[in-house]
């Protein structure tokens, strides 16, 4: 399986402290054709995730594209978690998740047994994408991908980004430029001053071969977050 | 041909799980997610729903015992009974574990003791149906057939 294969398959994070649920949920996440990590707790959730109690306070993500502090081990692309559940709630974690500078972008979805009105607007203000009532079903599940779509279209727009700095450190990459982009060198390093992500996206295509460099590209952008 | 009477039966027998109400869509939601990569799935979850539920009604059974009744903690082992039973499509102990709640709300010890009492029978009697069940489905895999999940 080359990268190419991992990049395409989403990561799902299940949080649910019943374990019936938490085979179920599997079964129909796995059936959808995503990976999927099931924890028991909120807080084994914030540590698979590479969470810290100082990421709160480190809210420029700039300089932590080499940061280990904020490295995940894998990348997550949802993180779906029940509500009721002992210690951590569902929405306790949606919460941290949201106030984390590495986290905020991750979709969280609720699931709940209790069709409680105030509940679901609740969590959908604190920034859910989706509420489902238990038991979730597969038409449900069906529900999930636009979310993930949308994460892994933003982490694309960042490459460009990623290229410049991985310049100084890809040699390999560095070269495969200088063969085939030439004439658009020097434009590229200009273009990356104005940091115009269309502009660059557009001349990065053009000439790159794709399965030569996008599956590296996508290696570099899990860890500039 | 046996396999086909075994499927039959199987397939008349499912049906009145669902027509007197001891089964609800979730359980075909679970055979759904049964397949060729999968084919112990729904053995795996009922069997699962049985050790959680006999934990849970002892759990409860101590806890009714109690000189100082805790409701919460009985609130909360009835929510997680009730949890259980509705993923698996267990509807008539789900829908007693909804009545008990009720009565805990109210922290009537004799009705909780009652409704217990209730929930115990309705989950001896689909643990019966479904053991019944999933020994058809067995019968008919060692027959030669097609499992009819």
């Amino acid at each position: 399986m080359g990268l190419a294969a991992a990049d395409s398959q989403f990561h799902v994070l299940a949080v649910d402290d019943s374990l019936i649920d938490r085979k179920l949920i599997e079964r129909l996440l796995k059936t959808s054709s995503y990976q999927v990590t099931t924890v028991d707790s909120g807080s084994k959730a914030l540590e698979f995730l590479g969470w810290h109690e100082d990421d709160e306070r480190n809210n420029s993500s700039e300089e932590t594209s080499v940061s280990p502090k904020n490295h995940q081990e894998v990348e997550v692309n949802l993180v779906i978690t029940d509500y009721c559940m002992p210690g951590m709630t569902g929405y306790d974690l949606l919460k941290k998740m949201k106030e984390s500078s590495s986290l905020r972008n991750i979709p969280v979805v609720i699931m709940s047994s209790e069709n409680v009105p105030s509940r679901i607007t609740r969590c959908l203000e604190e920034g859910a994408e989706e509420f489902f009532l238990k038991p979730v079903r597969l038409s449900d599940v069906s529900k999930l991908k636009p979310h993930m779509m949308r994460t892994k279209c933003n982490k694309d727009d960042q490459k460009p980004e990623n290229l410049e700095k991985q310049e100084i450190n890809g040699e390999e990459i560095q070269s495969v430029l200088q063969l085939q982009q030439q004439q658009q060198q020097p434009s590229q390093t200009s273009n990356n001053n104005n940091n115009n992500n269309t502009n660059k996206r557009k001349s990065m295509d053009e000439g790159l071969s794709p399965d030569r460099t996008r599956p590296r590209y996508s290696g570099l952008t899990v860890m500039s977050n | 041909m046996e396999v086909d009477q075994l499927q039959r039966t199987f397939h008349d027998y499912h049906a009145s799980l669902f027509n007197e109400g001891f089964l609800d869509e979730q359980f075909v939601q679970l055979q759904q997610l049964q397949d060729e990569s999968n084919p112990g799935f729904v053995v795996e979850v009922v069997s699962l729903f049985f050790e959680d539920s006999e934990r849970l009604l002892n759990d409860l059974s101590k806890a009714l015992d109690q000189v100082n009744v805790d409701f919460r903690k009985i609130d909360a082992h009835v929510h997680q009974l009730k949890g259980s039973s509705s993923s698996i499509g267990a509807q008539r102990v789900r829908n007693a574990c909804i009545a008990f709640r009720n009565f805990c709300d109210e922290r009537n010890i004799e009705a909780c003791l009652q409704c217990l009492q209730q929930v115990r029978q309705e989950y001896l009697l689909v643990k019966t149906k479904l053991e019944a069940l999933l020994r058809l489905e067995q019968q008919i895999v060692a027959a030669g057939g097609a499992s009819p999940m």
